[in-house]
């Protein structure tokens, strides 16, 4: 259903509700926002700026940051926080914008899909990351592995 | 902004009621200033990252498919195009990012709402200090790898 919009200061439609999923969404955005801010610009200094810059990222460069759990935790985090906070804001403009029904409903659906399977794959890859998987030809993979196989 | 001149003068007779509306919207402090276009641009970079969130999702669970492909897939990210791409990219996040900041003071401090306009002058500067620093890294980067 498109949202409505009721007069400033009229009555709220739920009284006696104790829980609030609006304010709660509306407080997300903002504690997310403030933990995002630091996790992406960390995120883009240390893929982007330090070093090579984007150049040097390849399978090699992502073993070397999952090696250690502190990059997976932060590349985990950043995944949820991002992508809820992201469908969120595109539910706020799908309410503003898609004003038919079923329309609103069915880019609603689609959102929530998206960010529970993307949600499910990320966290699936970053903690099942293998740095020397059986597949993988020698130029591609981290010098480490030479000492593994 | 209130208006202090007095009303014009509606016309003697009540069967044509004439009235000379403005041809602009006028005395809103929103519309086409800095609290509109600060909701504008929010928007604009908001839809934008959230689509290249959805590809880079996708892109990065290719490591767990083989390092060729993710290899293969990463090549093609490294073209001037692509490069220049990731300039507007980070200079959404840039925005967003201290827009966003922006918002929670205006919501949390009253000196925030205050200064909203201020505020937003603010977010520009920082915005083309980091751009400063940024797109002439991303620049070298560009020029070094476009040989290959």
């Amino acid at each position: 259903m498109a949202t409505t919009i009721d007069a400033p200061r009229s009555a709220p439609v739920h009284p006696n509700r104790r829980f609030n999923i609006e304010k709660w969404g509306w407080i997300y955005m903002r504690v997310s926002g403030v933990v995002l801010v630091v996790l992406i610009f960390g995120h883009l200094f240390i893929n982007l700026v330090a070093g090579d810059g984007v150049r040097q990222i390849d399978f090699a460069f992502i073993a070397g940051k999952y090696a250690t759990p502190f990059w997976q935790i932060w590349d985990v985090l950043m995944l949820w926080l991002a992508l809820i906070h992201g469908s969120n804001g595109m539910r706020t403009i799908t309410n503003d914008y898609v004003v038919h029904p079923t329309a609103n409903r069915l880019t609603k659906y689609a959102l929530v899909a998206a960010t529970a399977v993307l949600i499910v794959l990320g966290t699936l890859v970053v903690f099942t990351f293998d740095p020397c998987p059986a597949n993988g030809l020698a130029a591609n993979l981290p010098d480490f592995c030479k000492a593994v196989r | 902004m209130v208006s202090t001149r007095p009303a014009p003068e509606l016309p003697p007779t009540r069967t044509s009621p004439r009235l000379s509306l403005p041809k602009a919207p006028a005395g809103t402090v929103y519309r086409g200033h800095e609290g509109m276009w600060s909701w504008v641009l929010h928007r604009i970079t908001g839809v934008g990252i959230f689509f290249f969130l959805l590809v880079h999702i996708m892109d990065t669970a290719l490591v767990r498919v083989s390092p060729q492909v993710y290899d293969g897939v990463i090549a093609t990210y490294k073209n001037p195009i692509m490069g220049l791409g990731e300039m507007a990219l980070v200079a959404a996040i840039v925005f967003h990012a201290f827009n966003g900041l922006r918002i929670i003071l205006i919501d949390f401090w009253s000196f925030g709402t205050k200064h909203q306009r201020a505020m937003f002058w603010t977010v520009i500067v920082l915005w083309v200090v980091v751009m400063a620093g940024f797109v002439p890294r991303q620049l070298i980067t560009i020029i070094e790898e476009f040989p290959r």
